[in-house]
């Protein structure tokens, strides 16, 4: 097993714990913390996975602008604690367990790859894969209109996160 | 090098439990963190083929996913700043009026 390999199990541990202390812990702080931690171990998956610009992306944006939004929200509100027990009525239940077993079926279908038998190895990068002039260049010609429709689509949000804030005049 | 197999089974986990953490929470605030934990499984499982495929249009799938959760982010959290103004909480349970 390579170090690489040993990193990425090593990464998905930390990835899995910090997920559960997000949907689990009941001080919602303590989840928003976790999630920083949680979105910082999704960078080293993608650092690890040869995506070198979305690692960077992902600690600036996710790590940094999303979660000092949520951050400032949650002290702003201060909700309070809150408990998961005595909520989970029979549809939660039901769906909980709907999951569970979609996910079994994903499992039963992936393990060949994961024995690594018969898995196909990987195909062989070029040099530069992931970084900012490899993704740029993609997104500045092939997806050029979506690129742009991404942009519009975030001056919408900005207008009605801007509308949704604004003061109460009646 | 990573098995694909190993990539997409973390993805899965990780998306199961962001959706068992939207169904048993009842704090908003604690739901859009569930949102993105799945926005996040959803951009390593791209990454991840990506990687496999040795083709980037999956890491241009998962930059375009995280614009989208850039914006959702901002507008949900507008939507629970406001509803917090009128209701005094961010309880999805006590804001239950567009149910019938």
């Amino acid at each position: 097993m390579s170090a690489r390999e040993m990193l990425f199990y090593a990464d998905a541990i930390v990835a899995v714990m910090t997920a559960a202390m997000v949907i689990l812990h009941r001080n919602p702080v303590v989840c928003a913390l976790s999630l920083v931690l949680h979105l910082c171990s999704m960078a080293v998956f993608f650092l690890l996975l040869d995506a070198s610009f979305l690692f960077a992306v992902q600690i600036i944006l996710y790590a940094g602008a999303i979660m000092v939004l949520f951050l400032f929200v949650v002290m702003l509100l201060d909700p309070g604690g809150e408990g998961v027990a005595g909520r989970i009525g029979k549809v939660q239940l039901g769906a909980t367990l709907a999951a569970a077993v979609l996910l079994l079926a994903g499992v039963a279908r992936l393990l060949p790859g994961l024995a690594g038998a018969g898995a196909p190895e990987g195909a062989v990068l070029p040099p530069g894969f992931g970084q900012a002039g490899d993704l740029g260049r993609e997104l500045f010609t092939d997806y050029l209109l979506p690129f742009e429709i991404a942009s519009i689509l975030l001056l919408v949000a900005m207008i009605g996160a801007l509308y949704m804030g604004r003061k109460e005049t009646s | 090098m990573i098995p694909l197999g190993a990539v997409l089974l973390v993805s899965a986990v990780l998306f199961l439990m962001g959706a068992v953490g939207v169904l048993i929470r009842r704090s908003a605030l604690v739901i859009f963190m569930s949102i993105e934990l799945m926005l996040n499984a959803a951009n390593l499982a791209f990454v991840g083929t990506s990687r496999h495929l040795g083709s980037i249009d999956g890491q241009v799938f998962a930059f375009f996913v995280m614009t989208v959760a850039a914006a959702e982010a901002a507008v949900g959290l507008a939507i629970i700043i406001a509803l917090f103004r009128r209701r005094k909480t961010t309880d999805v349970d006590q804001v239950s009026f567009l149910k019938w």
